[in-house]
């Protein structure tokens, strides 16, 4: 499979990433090779093999349901999480206008 | 008075709980070298000299005062620009993060400095720590401390990801330094830079607070001098972590006082597969010499097959980046970070323009293939069978576990190149981590020592592969290598 400009320009705007038509161009061909190289993978025989979503078995925990069991990752931590956005107000992360 | 940036983790740790020299003369010391080698090596984002003084006067006090030290009680490190640190900013070498100061710090770096070692500052890598030769970094390229001896003076690549890492440990700017390893990001730049460096067991070292690549293979693990140091630094990094949901609910072993060079009893495989047609003489001489050692350790070689080897690496290339698609996706000009709002432009106009201006273009690449790969139409035969592919690889080296108890192979198929060489081909740049793909594919601890310098005077690295949890098998290995290879060469100062 290979990908031409409206493909990778369609992959860029699900990746929401703003890309210009020379950038669009330069990466069809550097994307194709890279592409075509890991395409090998379907001459392997998987027949029966489950696909591998964790290396190393594990459980997934579950947190006590307690508020604030851990004081780091628990509630009350509003000027914290704002601390760095670009643009904070009144205790909210400020965004451009999204409902006309 | 010795010159104590000489000295490694155990020796300066000794040197300070004697009283042979104070904590805060250790930070000094190397605090000179950071700014002495910044023009030259750009191996520090941020210095945070003032971070080293004040863990070391920590450290002299409680000395003074009779109290226990910890097991890394005056030992200043660098830290990878991948960890966060409490007002200290945090950017995983992009533009997108320039100026991120986390209001909390990452369980490891957390647990480093419980153990008391302070920070000398945050050290440069690759963009996301994507990238084999550092030359991917928005704050510029990491020069390794090594030169060829031809007299040509080429900079050359520390390695990547962790290329500052591996080029401040090199050029004695830290005994000791974090590092990240994703496929191959602690033990390629270790080779190139003739030390050591492990990564541990997936799970070993907590993730949380650690800048997310891809969630699956990311592992953090020490880069230092030698083996033991290495020992030292991971006995402190890792630890089981409520806040990780992949963390390992294990004890921690006591893996420094666990290390012996003698390996009488233990199988040593060596993977018929690595031994890849045109590899480079020299690399596959330093192969040979390390069976050799491990021989002489007592150790019984075994030619193993793991014959999914040459699929490893494009698993890789769809594994990680459909899983950094996925994770740099927070980074949306709202929470954190930069913001590009061009005029009159909506949310998702923002978003767009400022991913295009915060990411640089490998990173850019490897969301475009992670997208790629995991969109409608398309998961199955890339992602999925990767996947697949990926169980097959991790069953090859089970396999392998019923006739040796650890492998040994090269780290890398060359030693170190200049900058400029390998970058306008990414493919190329892929290559580079043949070797330490496959182990990080299947979770497993791995660890570069080095074997020794080639004809062009670059270090050479051998790598061990382990069973998970067995990290001290591969120390072990590591110890009975280093013991025979005797390798003391260091970078000859020219910054």
């Amino acid at each position: 499979m290979s990908v031409d400009t409206a493909t990778v320009a369609k992959i860029a705007a699900l990746a929401r990433l703003k890309v210009s038509e020379a950038e669009i161009a330069a990466m069809v061909p550097e994307l194709n090779g890279i592409l075509a190289w890991v395409e090998q993978l379907g001459e392997v025989d998987c027949t029966g093999i489950e696909p591998m979503t964790a290396v190393i078995p594990n459980t997934l925990r579950l947190r006590d349901d307690v508020i604030d069991a851990d004081p780091l990752t628990g509630g009350g931590k509003r000027d914290d999480v704002l601390a760095n956005a670009p643009a904070a107000e009144h205790g909210f992360f400020g965004v451009p206008k999204v409902i006309e | 008075m010795t010159d104590v940036t000489e000295l490694g983790v155990a020796a300066i740790r000794e040197g300070v709980a004697k009283g042979e020299f104070s904590a805060v003369e250790v930070a000094e010391a190397f605090n000179a070298n950071v700014a002495a080698a910044q023009q030259a090596l750009n191996a520090f984002i941020v210095p945070t000299p003032e971070k080293a003084i004040e863990a070391a006067q920590a450290v002299d006090a409680a000395r003074a005062a009779g109290k226990p030290l910890g097991k890394m009680a005056g030992v200043p490190i660098g830290m990878k620009d991948l960890f966060a640190t409490r007002g200290i900013q945090t950017t995983a070498a992009s533009h997108i993060l320039e100026g991120f100061k986390p209001e909390y710090e990452s369980t490891v770096s957390q647990k480093l400095w419980d153990a008391g070692a302070g920070m000398l500052g945050k050290l440069n890598l690759d963009q996301f720590a994507m990238g084999s030769s550092n030359e991917t970094s928005y704050f510029g390229n990491v020069i390794s401390p090594w030169r060829r001896n031809d007299g040509g003076n080429a900079a050359l690549a520390p390695g990547g990801s962790s290329g500052g890492s591996s080029a401040a440990v090199a050029a004695r700017l830290a005994p000791a330094a974090t590092g990240t390893d994703t496929g191959g990001s602690i033990r390629q730049p270790a080779a190139f830079t003739g030390i050591s460096g492990i990564k541990p067991t997936y799970g070993r070292c907590s993730r949380w607070g650690v800048v997310a690549f891809a969630s699956s293979l990311d592992q953090a693990g020490p880069m230092a001098r030698d083996v033991r140091d290495c020992a030292i630094m991971l006995e402190a990094m890792a630890g089981f972590d409520p806040k990780d949901s992949t963390s390992l609910d294990m004890p921690v072993p006591a893996w420094e006082a666990g290390l012996s060079g003698d390996l009488k009893g233990k199988k040593v495989g060596i993977p018929r597969e690595y031994r890849l047609d045109g590899m480079d003489e020299e690399v596959a001489k330093s192969w040979d010499q390390g069976i050799a050692w491990l021989k002489d350790a007592g150790a019984e070689i075994v030619e193993i097959s793991l014959p999914h080897t040459k699929y490893a690496l494009p698993t890789y290339y769809i594994i990680a980046p459909a899983e950094a698609s996925s994770n740099l996706a927070r980074y949306d000009g709202v929470r954190y970070g930069l913001r590009d709002l061009p005029d009159g432009a909506g949310l998702q106009d923002m978003y767009a323009a400022t991913r295009a201006a915060g990411f640089g273009p490998e990173v850019k690449r490897r969301i475009l293939i992670g997208t790629y790969v995991l969109s409608a139409g398309f998961y199955d035969a890339y992602y999925t069978q990767a996947q697949k592919v990926r169980a097959l690889i991790s069953r090859d080296f089970k396999e392998a576990w019923a006739h040796c108890d650890v492998i040994l192979a090269p780290t890398t198929p060359s030693a170190s190149f200049a900058l400029g060489e390998k970058s306008a081909d990414p493919l190329e740049m892929y290559l580079n981590d043949v070797f330490s793909v496959p182990a990080s594919l299947a979770g497993l601890p791995a660890m570069s020592v080095p074997a020794g310098l080639n004809s062009e005077g670059l270090p050479l690295g051998l790598q061990i592969i382990g069973k998970p949890f067995d990290e001290q098998g591969v120390l072990n290995a590591g110890l009975a290598i280093e013991s025979r290879a005797g390798f003391t060469a260091k970078p000859e100062k020219w910054w």
